[in-house]
């Protein structure tokens, strides 16, 4: 502000009285623009969560009708089977799907090497699987993982391994979804990876040579230590989305698949109770247990960091 | 270290490549190939280009009408989010008024809550106002995002501060200097939450399952999932169909890259 005052200071002592108006007036600007923001948020977000909560205590007929049951949404989480086996697939797909992040530092360190070329065309290619569409990725890896003509189990036969259904045997299935999920993720984790490997300064390597370490030893003593807040990061992430696996379960596990019932997670869960048997209230109680224990995983996290996390 | 001494590194990234790429080409070769052809062992290479599985998309289903859909949902949600989220973002970067920070954090505490805590609540929403099965219904939530505020705000503040102040001196009111010297200023950061926003939007699927059941008013991403449905083991043209249907974003990936990828790099850097 100072230099432009004094570059036009006639200007300014034209106009004291107006500029004091609008400050003054500033706050009824500041409260028109954030106006339909606020708006927006309020109706379909903030005051949603408030209502879930409440729904959470509360039965609903196939009327529409909703009387207050107290605990009892919760009391039958406990007793609830299927539920048990969602939240089981749950942590399961969230704890797997960490696979991936050593994957994409590897990808990261090597797209990261000094005067490679044509960095830009494999980082589309690793990032192609990033923006496909959800149903277009379950669609092709439904194929692929065919039982009887999936290109997988071709691969597999020509080096004498007898494939299966992967998708429909149950003790498979969940694997085969960590695969999927792993592979779309791989480009953006290591998009992240890339940004933080360009921002680790380039004389802690030449000190590091100095010192006669070599390649490998450079990467394990500078690199992973200054590339742990975007590994942390990444973690966080990959299990906040762990916790929310709905596209590809609801598509890949499609009623009629015999591995359905034990694949299904908790939001798809959620999403059938909710939308397809219309238990609003059930549904609110397990959306809000899922919200509890995504808090809960990201404080363990927050907290662990300290032990391995090192901030420049 | 020498170029020539760089051959393991393309070794292996072209390795890792192959393995992101392959699902892609055989979505493509199924997708010429015929029923036969496609559940043929073992498989057969060079496709007879049935393009009829592309021309039985668009003929069968609402294809085109879901394209349509997709295509607004997309474009509303986006518009919508640019202007309400910059416009939001640029009165908490840069105005005084009470209550301020309060606010903004109570905005930004949505950024906490799965999603499914927002669906029962949004679903009566658009059920009250009349909206399920219309493209209103489908736009509504997401024409809001606290993210983008977010990313908006943290761009406007890099921005200095001298741009503004001659316009004040001029007299121009908080909206004008945010229409006329901000948002210009800020078209990085839009085209950045433009192409993320794009992305989500074409991509999304559950909420367009809750309210749209209608095929007709479906988007692509839950009409093909109906498609995936009825057509469960015609390989070739559920192909086809998956092919036309992320073909667009891909291309918009490809031309915006540069954009998305700072987008991404910004949700890393927070």
């Amino acid at each position: 502000m100072s230099t432009v005052e004094r570059a036009a200071p006639a200007r300014a002592a034209a106009h004291p009285a107006t500029r004091r108006r609008l400050r003054d007036r500033e706050w009824v600007w500041g409260y028109a623009m954030i106006a339909p923001l606020v708006l927006g948020l309020g109706v379909f977000y903030l005051w949603p969560v408030v209502q879930s909560v409440y729904y959470s205590f509360t039965e609903w007929t196939l009327f529409g009708d909703s009387s207050w049951v107290g605990l009892s949404n919760y009391e039958k989480l406990f007793t609830d089977a299927a539920y048990g086996k969602a939240l089981r697939n749950t942590f399961l797909y969230g704890g797997l799907s960490l696979l991936g992040i050593p994957i994409s530092i590897a990808v990261a360190a090597l797209l990261n090497t000094k005067g490679l070329k044509l960095v830009s065309f494999y980082r589309t290619l690793y990032f192609l699987p990033v923006v496909t569409m959800p149903t277009a990725v379950a669609m092709i890896w439904t194929w692929l993982y065919n039982g009887d003509y999936g290109l997988i189990n071709y691969a597999l036969s020509l080096v004498g391994i007898e494939g299966t259904s992967w998708i429909a045997n149950p003790s498979t299935a969940l694997y085969a979804l960590v695969l999927v999920g792993v592979w779309t993720q791989i480009g953006y984790n290591a998009v992240i990876f890339m940004a933080g490997l360009q921002s680790i300064p380039s004389h802690l390597y030449e000190a590091a040579s100095i010192d006669g370490a070599g390649r490998v030893r450079q990467f394990f003593k500078v690199t992973l230590p200054l590339l742990s807040p975007s590994v942390f990061f990444v973690s966080v992430l990959s299990v906040i989305n762990g916790l929310q696996m709905f596209d590809l379960v609801y598509l890949m596990f499609r009623k009629g698949n015999p591995a359905r019932e034990d694949t299904q997670t908790v939001v798809s869960l959620f999403f059938s109770r909710a939308f397809e048997e219309g238990a609003k209230g059930y549904a609110a109680a397990m959306a809000v247990v899922l919200m509890l224990i995504t808090l809960l995983l990201t404080v363990v996290q927050f907290r662990m960091q300290k032990r391995w996390v090192h901030y420049a | 270290m020498r170029s020539g001494r760089l051959w393991p590194v393309h070794l292996l990234l072209a390795v890792g490549a192959a393995a992101m790429v392959m699902p892609f080409f055989w979505q493509v070769l199924t997708s010429l190939k015929t029923f036969t052809e496609a559940t043929r062992t073992p498989p057969v290479w060079i496709p007879s280009f049935e393009w009829s599985n592309f021309a039985k998309v668009l003929a069968e289903g609402p294809f085109l009408q879901q394209f349509g859909n997709t295509v607004v949902m997309t474009v509303g949600r986006t518009l919508a989010q640019l202007l309400f989220c910059s416009l939001a973002a640029y009165a908490f970067a840069r105005l005084r008024f009470p209550g301020r920070n309060v606010i903004f954090i109570a905005l930004l505490s949505v950024l906490m809550v799965p999603g499914q805590l927002f669906l029962i609540p949004q679903y009566q929403i658009v059920q009250g106002l009349g909206w399920l099965n219309t493209l209103p219904g489908l736009i509504a939530p997401g024409m809001f995002s606290a993210f983008g505020t977010f990313m908006m705000r943290q761009f406007f503040m890099t921005l200095p501060a001298e741009v503004e102040e001659a316009a004040r001196l001029d007299g121009a009111n908080p909206l004008r200097i945010f229409w006329s010297v901000m948002l210009p200023l800020a078209r990085p950061g839009l085209l950045a939450l433009g192409v993320l926003t794009v992305l989500w939007s074409w991509n999304d699927l559950m909420w367009p399952l809750i309210v749209n059941t209608d095929p007709e008013q479906m988007p692509l991403s839950a009409g093909l999932s109906a498609l995936q449905g009825e057509h469960m083991t015609e390989y070739p043209v559920l192909m086809a169909g998956s092919l036309m249907a992320s073909a667009p974003i891909i291309v918009v990936f490809i031309v915006m890259q540069k954009q998305l990828i700072q987008g991404i790099a910004f949700t890393g850097s927070k």
